[in-house]
């Protein structure tokens, strides 16, 4: 423990915390800018900067460590007057046009020139516009807005172990982008959306396809219907005043009417559908001498990963599409024919945690006719959370309706999808059961939940004792990855998710994705799964019908046509 | 030399770098690093596009751009400046009949400034081909600058 002064108050703090970390636990407030938990730090922006007694200048608060006696002063003249500089020189060379740009009143620079009392800004703007990056179907590239914090490169680089986003150029001239400032589709960027999750501002932001979607939706001649993921429920309430992330299916169901979509539809009914599809391909890898590790095939930013950078091992990608996918496919195939529309006439919305499903979407092996998307377009939490501000949706006043069907009866099981080691988890409840024609005593697998990097479980089959593995965020995938090209891969199994924490860190996710607001995510997603009837996907009464009626056994030649797909080697 | 064999001089370690982008820059007469340069060095060393470009873009002794055979360099900092009986930047620019950052017509000569170059106590200062000129004075800039044209020819 160690004392010392923070403007002239003791405080006692135990011994290797920044100045910054002291002064929070007293609740005193030093504005950050380019400072962001989890990620490292950079002091680039020197917003933090503080004053400390018998030091020469201004030491920034989130690098300098707390000492024994030191007597620190955070809000002096001096101070408050180089944050106010420092905010004004960004502004100079930002596009502070707010009013027309998305992060409007959720903006980090916007928020801090607020509380800087920034009214005016004495320095002429210096900024040289440079075109956007319009060029890939799931994020845009706005170098007029970036501040240079290094939060995007710091992410893509260490998190993702991706390196697409780095610092060019020095001093003032100093950019952040891909290398030749080559638009993001030219690099072998996953579009996972982590860069944008935790810009400050509006430099990178999923590509926005709100317009279509109410253009769509006011014309009379399509059906618009709507698959919503499991992860969004559990967060998009942060964006919307509510007490917490969690927004109950019933009301989601409710307000999503109110934008008028005519069906609306449970992307957790595919995630048990997957369950079913990949739950057989691994039994049938594992009997008949397939290929192992299977590693699983839900997550599009890890797809991108394989394809780009280690096709060697497409072999172990299963073959099931996404849920978002298989969703596509059967209500463009099966719906259609069931309900007598003709599949041009659907116009199929997803709204998803992630801005890599909208470059899912735009796959050439996902479109079943007519050379049209399965899924039409890609909506994220962030851009459904638009809609419902620009709709006006109250959610303490709306009343709670169900799914419909057939899409909408769905297990605790699908909804572990949005979590690390949630299909893990899903898949192993029902493999478990299948091979071993048991129930499972315990159906929580506790050691493959959390947030940590790398989770390991073993499991009993067939008397058999089998490893497996979950990796999240993309360094980690490389890890286990890189032990499958070395041929020392201890397991049967491996689940991938590229975001940390699984897609309730996705890069559509609400902004401010911390640690702690990843937690809250997961707990929602245990809570729902327990307040279930049913928790096993095998035992969804709807997929079985569907079988039953359409798909004829998972894995048959007609399950294997519409809901199964194939990788290939990309630049 | 290939810029394979180059390459293959050095450890493939991210260490490398530096000396392998001055190694190429120093081989070639238009001193710059091409595209697919900075892809080769990425493959051999196995880092990214990114951080070449990066570390590229970020020393001023480098450049993405093609440039002239001889690269003049003005330091631009404080006792060059102080110490300028007259302006060595503008003398070299009407000389050369070109402003910093372009490279003359013949393809001989790339004017640039830099930060200080250390020879403050002999300014005002340039460097053409990390040859230090100092004590520098208007005929001492022509000699220096006939004597690059004469060898060249
Ligand atoms: S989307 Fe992901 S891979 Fe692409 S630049 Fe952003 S963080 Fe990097
Ligand atoms: S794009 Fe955003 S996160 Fe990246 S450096 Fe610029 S402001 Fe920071």
């Amino acid at each position: 423990m160690m004392n010392a002064m923070i403007n002239n108050v003791s405080v006692e703090v135990e011994d290797g915390l920044t100045i910054l970390e002291a002064a929070r636990k007293y609740n005193i407030n030093i504005p950050t800018l380019c400072h962001y938990p989890e990620l490292h730090i950079n002091s680039d922006c020197r917003i933090c900067s503080v004053e400390i007694d018998g030091r020469k200048g201004l030491k920034t608060a989130c690098s300098t460590p707390i000492k024994d006696g030191m007597n620190i002063i955070t809000n002096s003249p001096r101070v408050l007057n180089a944050r106010k500089t420092i905010t004004e020189l960004i502004l100079a060379n930002h596009d502070a046009n707010c009013t027309a740009c998305t992060r409007n009143l959720n903006c980090e620079l916007q928020s801090l020139a607020k509380n800087l009392g920034i009214d005016i800004n004495r320095f002429p703007s210096v900024l040289e516009r440079k075109p956007l990056d319009l060029l890939n179907p799931s994020l845009v590239r706005n170098s007029n807005r970036c501040i240079k914090c290094g939060r995007c490169v710091d992410v893509c680089k260490n998190v993702q172990a991706m390196h697409v986003l780095e610092t060019m150029h020095r001093g003032h001239e100093m950019t952040v982008g891909p290398a030749f400032d080559e638009p993001l589709n030219d690099q072998t960027c996953t579009f996972c959306g982590q860069c944008a999750n935790v810009c400050p501002v509006g430099a990178i932001m999923e590509k926005d396809n709100t317009d279509v979607v109410w253009e769509k939706l006011h014309d009379p001649s399509v059906y618009v219907m709507v698959q919503i993921a499991p992860a969004v429920r559990v967060a998009i309430g942060e964006t919307l005043d509510h007490e917490n992330g969690l927004i109950s299916n019933g009301k989601l169901v409710s307000a999503l009417r109110h934008l008028g979509f005519d069906h609306i539809y449970d992307t957790n009914f595919t995630a048990d559908l997957t369950i079913m599809e990949e739950g057989t391909e691994l039994i049938d890898r594992i009997m008949n001498g397939g290929v192992l590790p299977m590693m699983t095939s839900c997550c599009p930013g890890w797809i991108n990963f394989a394809e780009q950078r280690h096709p060697n091992i497409i072999d172990h990608i299963s073959s099931c599409k996404s849920p978002q996918q298989m969703f596509g496919t059967l209500a463009k195939t099966y719906y259609a024919d069931k309900s007598n529309i003709d599949s041009r006439d659907i116009y199929v919305v997803s709204v998803m945690p992630c801005t890599a499903k909208k470059y899912e979407a735009t796959r050439k092996e996902f479109r079943s006719f007519y050379d049209i998307p399965d899924v039409d377009i890609v909506l994220t939490t962030r851009e459904l959370s638009k809609m419902f501000r620009q709709m006006g949706v109250d959610f303490d006043l709306i009343k709670e309706e169900p799914f419909d069907n057939p899409f909408g009866i769905t297990t605790g099981a699908a909804q572990l999808f949005g979590a690390s080691g949630g299909v893990m988890e899903a898949a192993l409840r029902t493999v478990y059961e299948i091979v071993n024609k048991k129930p499972l005593v315990d159906i929580n697998f506790e050691s493959v939940r959390g947030l940590q990097g790398i989770k390991e479980a073993t499991v009993d089959l067939g008397g058999k004792e089998i490893k497996v593995a979950v990796s999240n965020g993309l360094a980690n995938t490389k890890t286990l990855v890189e032990q499958i090209e070395a041929g020392t891969s201890p397991y049967t199994f491996i689940e991938i998710m590229a975001c940390p924490g699984g897609c309730i860190g996705g890069g559509g996710q609400p902004y401010g994705t911390t640690n702690d607001v990843r937690e809250a995510r997961l707990a929602s997603t245990y809570f729902i799964d327990e307040e279930m009837v049913c928790r096993k996907s095998h035992e969804n009464e709807m997929i079985l019908a569907l079988y039953e009626d359409y798909l004829d056994e998972p894995n048959s030649e007609q399950a294997h046509h519409l809901l199964h797909t194939y990788y290939e080697a990309r630049k | 030399m290939q810029i394979i064999d180059v390459l293959k001089k050095y450890p493939a370690s991210q260490t490398s770098l530096l000396e392998i982008l001055l190694e190429i820059d120093r081989l070639k007469d238009n001193h710059y690093i091409s595209k697919e340069e900075v892809h080769m060095i990425s493959e051999y060393l196995g880092v990214r596009t990114s951080h070449v470009y990066s570390v590229l873009t970020f020393y001023t002794l480098l450049s993405t751009e093609p440039r002239g055979k001889h690269i003049i360099q003005v330091c631009k900092d404080i006792p060059c400046y102080v110490n300028d009986a007259f302006d060595v930047r503008k003398t070299l620019e009407k000389m050369l009949n070109m402003s910093v950052g372009q490279t003359s017509r013949d393809g001989l000569f790339t004017l640039e400034e830099t930060a200080c170059i250390g020879c403050c106590d002999e300014a005002p200062a340039m460097l053409i081909d990390l040859e230090p000129y100092t004590n520098l004075t208007r005929d001492k800039i022509e000699r220096i600058l006939a004597s690059y044209r004469e060898v060249t020819l």
